[in-house]
C-alpha cells in the first residue's frame, strides 16, 4: 500500500532509522550524564557511549577514533575546517581553492574569509559537474593552504574524483578538506585511500538525528591543526568546546554502523530503483535532460530537467510527492539553482529541473507511482506551454527575441 | 508555499488554454517573458472588428502555478470586454482575485503586459489593414 505523501527528497534530510532511535533513547533519560564528568559513573557511562560512537564513525570512513571531532552538523564542520585551517596556517599562505558547485556552508565561509584578506579560487565545473584536475593543478600556488572540494554534490549527486584531488593536494603539500555529507554512508569513503585531511559529515543525512555531525581531522601524515572557532571548556581535543550532545552522538554512531553494514546491499537496491525511475521517464517523455554525469554519481540521486515545463508548476502537479526543484520560483531568492547554472546548461533548464533523492525506505511501488505521475503532469503542462508549442512548430527558441523582465 | 484555493483551481482547471490563428487580422497575439526568467506567457484575443468586443481569448503559459493562474484568469476577464476596457485591466485586480503573495506579484504584472501586448498586436494589424484599404481607394 502506498502512503502519501511520498518522500523522495533524501538529499535534504532522512527520517531516523528506528534502530538509531532505540540506541539513543536511554541517553535522554536514565543515562543522562555529562561525558566530561570524570568523577562519577554517570559521566563514565556517557563517555563510554561517546567513545563507542566515535569508533563507529571512524570505522565508516577508515579513520581512527581520535581523529573524529563531534560537532552540531556539517555546516559547523565545514566552518570549523575551513576557518580553523585558514587561521592556523595563516603564516604559511592565504589562498584557498574550492568549487562553484559547493554547498553554501563552504561557499559562504570562503566569502567571509575573503573579507578578512584571504584569496579564494572558485573552480568552475565541466558540463558533467566534475572539476577539471588540470585546472585545479594550475590554480595551486605557493600561497595555497587548503583545497575544499565536496565529495558528492547535494543537487546533482555527482561524485568528484576525490582520490586524485587528494593525491594532488598531498603532492603539493596543501591540506585537503571534503564536505562528504552526501557521500558518507552511501558510497565507500576512506580517508587514507582518498588522501583526505579533513572531512565533514552529518547525522541527519544518514538516518541519524539532526543537530549532530562530525569533522575528521587527520592526526598523522600530516598532523592537521585547527584554530578553535568557539571558546569554552576545551572539549574535543580543544577544537570544539561545548558539552557533548550524548544522545545525538550515540545516534550518529549507530547510524554509521548501520550504513557500514548495509551499504553494499542498500546502494545496489537504490541504484536499481533510481535507474528504473530514470528509464521510465526517458522512455515516456521527449526533451528530458539528466543534469550531471551518470558515470560518477551517487546511486540514489537523479536530477532531470523537463524542457518547456517550469519546475514549480511541476511540483504543484505532483503535490503528493516530496521532491525539490532548482527552479527560481521555489527558492527564496528567485534565482535558479547556482549548481545547475554552473553546469552551463542554461537558466531555462535550471528552471525546469527536479531532484529525486531515493533512500532506505523508498519502495519500487513508490518509484512507479512517481514516474507515472511525473509523466502525466509533464504532458499536461506541456499542453499549456507556449515553448513546447513553438518547439513542436520547429522554432529555435534560442533565436527568439524575448522580452526579459 | 501554500497556494490559494483560486490559484489551485486555475492550475488544476485552466480556462481557455489553446491557440488562435496568429494570421487572422482580428486576432492579437502577445508573448511576454523569457525562458531563462522562468516565465513565458502567450495570450491571444479575437476581436469583433464591428463592435470592438473581445469574443474569444486563449493562453499558453510556461511558468509557476501563479503565472498559469494569472493568465488563465486574465483570459476569463477579457472575454466580453471592449478593447479599451481590456487595456484598463490592472495587475492588482489579478493579485486580489487570486490572493497572490508579494513574491508572486510579478506573475500578475506579466499577465497585464501580455494583455497589453496582445491588444497592441491587434491594433497594429487593424491599422495595417486600414492603410491597405485606404491605399486601394
Amino acid at each position: 500500500m502506498l502512503k502519501f505523501p511520498i518522500y523522495m527528497d533524501y538529499h535534504a534530510t532522512t527520517p531516523m532509522d528506528p534502530r538509531v532511535l532505540d540506541a539513543m533513547m536511554p541517553y535522554f533519560t536514565e543515562k543522562f550524564g555529562n561525558a566530561a564528568s570524570r568523577n562519577h559513573s554517570f559521566g563514565w557511562e556517557a563517555e563510554e557511549a561517546v567513545e563507542k560512537a566515535r569508533k563507529q564513525v571512524a570505522d565508516l570512513i577508515g579513520a581512527t577514533p581520535k581523529e573524529i571531532i563531534f560537532t552540531s552538523g556539517a555546516t559547523e564542520s565545514n566552518n570549523l575546517a575551513i576557518k580553523g585551517v585558514a587561521e592556523m596556517y595563516a603564516e604559511r599562505g592565504n589562498h584557498i581553492i574550492t568549487a562553484a558547485t559547493e554547498h553554501k556552508a563552504t561557499l559562504d565561509t570562503c566569502k567571509r574569509l575573503e573579507k578578512h584578506g584571504y584569496r579564494v579560487t572558485y573552480l568552475p565545473v565541466q558540463p558533467t559537474g566534475l572539476i577539471d584536475l588540470d585546472q585545479l593543478r594550475q590554480a595551486i600556488t605557493d600561497k595555497t593552504i587548503l583545497i575544499s572540494i565536496m565529495y558528492a554534490n547535494n543537487e546533482i549527486g555527482v561524485v568528484q574524483n576525490i582520490r586524485e584531488i587528494g593525491r594532488l593536494a598531498k603532492e603539493k603539500g596543501v591540506l585537503f578538506h571534503t564536505d562528504a555529507v552526501q557521500a558518507v554512508g552511501k558510497i565507500p569513503v576512506n580517508v587514507i585511500q582518498d588522501n583526505i585531511d579533513l572531512l565533514s559529515l552529518s547525522g541527519h543525512k544518514i538516518y541519524g538525528p539532526k543537530g549532530v555531525g562530525a569533522l575528521y581531522v587527520r592526526r598523522k601524515n600530516p598532523r592537521v591543526q585547527l584554530t578553535a572557532q568557539m571558546d569554552g571548556g576545551g572539549h574535543e581535543r580543544g577544537m570544539r568546546s561545548g558539552t557533548l550532545n550524548v544522545p545525538g552522538i550515540v545516534g550518529l554512531g549507530e547510524a554509521c554502523a548501520i550504513c557500514q553494514k548495509e551499504m553494499p546491499e542498500e546502494s545496489a537496491r537504490l541504484r536499481e530503483l533510481r535507474d528504473r525511475l530514470k528509464d521510465r521517464l526517458l522512455a515516456n517523455l521527449d526533451e528530458v535532460y539528466i543534469n550531471g554525469t551518470m558515470e560518477s554519481r551517487l546511486p540514489h540521486n537523479l536530477n532531470m530537467s523537463f524542457a518547456f515545463v517550469e519546475g514549480e508548476s511541476l511540483l504543484m502537479g505532483i503535490n503528493d510527492v516530496a521532491v525539490s526543484s532548482g527552479s527560481a520560483c521555489t527558492s527564496a531568492t528567485l534565482e535558479p539553482s547556482y549548481v545547475l547554472k554552473a553546469l552551463g546548461a542554461g537558466d531555462d533548464l535550471a528552471h525546469s529541473s527536479i531532484r529525486f533523492g531515493l533512500g532506505r525506505f523508498t519502495t519500487e511501488e513508490e518509484v512507479d507511482y512517481v514516474a507515472n505521475k511525473v509523466i502525466e503532469v509533464v504532458k499536461k503542462l506541456r499542453e499549456l506551454s507556449p515553448l513546447y508549442e513553438m518547439y513542436k512548430e520547429g522554432v529555435d527558441l534560442s533565436k527568439v527575441q524575448w522580452t526579459t523582465h | 508555499m501554500a497556494y490559494s484555493q483560486k490559484v489551485l483551481d486555475h492550475y488544476n482547471n485552466p480556462r481557455n488554454v489553446g491557440s488562435l490563428d496568429k494570421s487572422d487580422p482580428n486576432v492579437g497575439t502577445g508573448m511576454v517573458g523569457a525562458p531563462e526568467c522562468g516565465d513565458v506567457m502567450k495570450l491571444q484575443v479575437k476581436v469583433n472588428p464591428q463592435t470592438g468586443i473581445i469574443e474569444d481569448a486563449k493562453f499558453k503559459t510556461f511558468g509557476c502555478g501563479s503565472a498559469i493562474a494569472s493568465s488563465s484568469l486574465a483570459t476569463e476577464m477579457l472575454k466580453g470586454k471592449t478593447v479599451e476596457e481590456a487595456l484598463a485591466i490592472k495587475n492588482t485586480e489579478l493579485v486580489n482575485e487570486l490572493s497572490l503573495p508579494p513574491v508572486k506579484v510579478h506573475c500578475s504584472i506579466l499577465a497585464e503586459d501580455a494583455i497589453k501586448a496582445a491588444i497592441a498586436d491587434y491594433k497594429r494589424k487593424q491599422a495595417a489593414r486600414e492603410a491597405v484599404v485606404a491605399q486601394a481607394q
